[in-house]
């Protein structure tokens, strides 16, 4: 059965927003758009004149009702290729080579329904903003919650944009943990996400919740293992690892 | 398409001879990145097994006791992931599926293999691309056990398929006669998975 070819295409940088002192978020304008679903990816791919080339994976912090442009929210990697490029070289106007949307595992629309728990740890949060944005697009009531891990207060991307959606929105709330060094008179978390955490934040869905988690390895592993420790069954705990490797 | 350079990027270039061994696209590390869809099995070894099974004319299963007890090689490998990562020279110690082959017949009919694993992981490989040295099942890395976020305590490694065709945490082989698809094959991944032809999609 043969299947459709996911074609690269030039997409054109049409804005680009710092996040954090390490993130940036790139908004394309793709010719050849086609909606995803949230939590997917594209790969970017970058050629030298001699023709040399490489590759990488980004996901779409943007939800599919953005119709036309994806935005892909890139940590930078002081030791990478790809990632110092985007950040340091790339402005608006230029263009840059993308296939996808691609996954569909780590992937939540609101059809699939909830409770959602979203687990994030650092640039992990990029897919799970997705969802979040999809679910807001949609006017969506399925409840859900986002348990979101960070070194210190200036490395949490999006922080604006979650109050915003708690503010109106009475079925989602964001819980945030800093690891290093919580803001003056924080009386929130400020450990690495254990399964006593968890257990605070998945109470009110209990083991209906559908969850997501994506961060560094140790985070995943940590937390899928105390999730499925919890009883949760394991089709309903989906993860993505998000490893600064060189990118 | 082509055509377009990447305004203002060099690239990082490495000596011709790491160069020559990274497949289009991907990129080299030096540590090991972890991927999977879902939390990480952990299951006893007294609970293990591995079988081969489907198309067979008598399945055979192994206790892990019993499945340490058989012939072992030590491969050196390059390993290229989907994510874009190669890693060089990795060192395993495991079971050459001919060797496994050689407890079971094999109907003509079952040219297709379906790896699964603990957590219903599963991933399609044509026989003929696991036999002739092509396809382990390693249960060291590095001269150590191989650990649980890295398919312990054994996976299956085709060295010459992107990773994730080497099952992690794998319990069995059935044998099939049509190449069906398996867990990332039917969710846009590529159904051969040639890092060469850069087969990553389904599509490619």
């Amino acid at each position: 059965m043969p299947q459709p070819v996911i074609e690269w295409q030039a997409g054109t940088v049409t804005a680009i927003r710092p996040e954090t002192r390490q993130t940036k978020s790139f908004t394309l304008a793709l010719p050849k758009w086609m909606a995803h679903r949230a939590g997917m990816h594209y790969d970017v791919r970058l050629t030298a004149p001699d023709g040399y080339r490489t590759e990488r994976s980004y996901s779409v912090a943007s939800a599919p009702e953005s119709v036309g442009t994806i935005e892909l929210t890139v940590e930078r990697i002081a030791d990478g290729e790809v990632s110092p490029y985007l950040h340091d070289v790339v402005v608006t106007g230029d263009q840059i080579e993308v296939r996808g949307p691609i996954g569909g595992y780590f992937v939540w629309d609101v059809a699939l329904g909830g409770p959602l728990l979203l687990v994030g740890g650092g640039s992990g949060v990029v897919p799970l903003m997705a969802m979040l944005r999809h679910r807001a697009a949609q006017h969506a009531s399925v409840p859900a919650r986002i348990l979101y891990s960070s070194r210190t207060p200036e490395d949490v991307i999006y922080r604006s944009e979650f109050d915003a959606l708690a503010a109106g929105d009475r079925g989602f709330e964001a819980f945030f943990t800093f690891t290093r060094q919580a803001p003056p008179g924080w009386t929130g978390y400020r450990r690495r996400i254990d399964g006593a955490m968890l257990q605070e934040v998945i109470k009110p869905f209990e083991k209906q919740a559908r969850v997501y988690v994506c961060g560094p390895t140790l985070l995943v592993e940590s937390v899928a293992t105390a999730l499925a420790q919890m009883g949760l069954p394991i089709e309903r705990i989906r993860t993505e690892r998000f490893g600064p490797t060189g990118v | 398409m082509a055509g377009l350079i990447s305004r203002g990027f060099l690239g990082r270039r490495r000596p011709a001879e790491v160069e020559n061994r990274l497949p289009p696209g991907q990129y080299l590390v030096t540590d090991w990145p972890v991927l999977s869809a879902g939390p990480t099995p952990h299951t006893p070894l007294d609970k293990w097994s591995f079988s081969m099974d489907g198309l067979v004319r008598k399945p055979a299963t192994w206790s892990w006791a019993e499945f340490t007890k058989l012939p072992t090689q030590t491969y050196t490998v390059d390993i290229s992931c989907v994510t874009k990562w190669t890693k060089l020279d990795m060192k395993w110690l495991g079971v050459s599926v001919d060797t496994l082959l050689e407890a079971v017949q094999v109907d003509p009919a079952g040219k297709y293999v379906m790896a699964y694993s603990d957590g219903g992981y599963t991933t399609n490989v044509p026989l003929d691309e696991m036999t002739k040295g092509q396809a382990f099942v390693a249960y060291q890395f590095d001269d150590k056990p191989l650990e649980p976020v890295h398919g312990g305590p054994a996976r299956l490694v085709v060295p010459h398929l992107y990773f994730w065709k080497s099952a992690k945490w794998i319990r069995g082989l059935r044998f099939m006669e049509e190449n069906e698809p398996g867990f990332w094959e039917q969710l846009g991944y590529n159904i051969h998975g040639d890092p060469w032809k850069e087969e990553r999609y389904s599509g490619d």
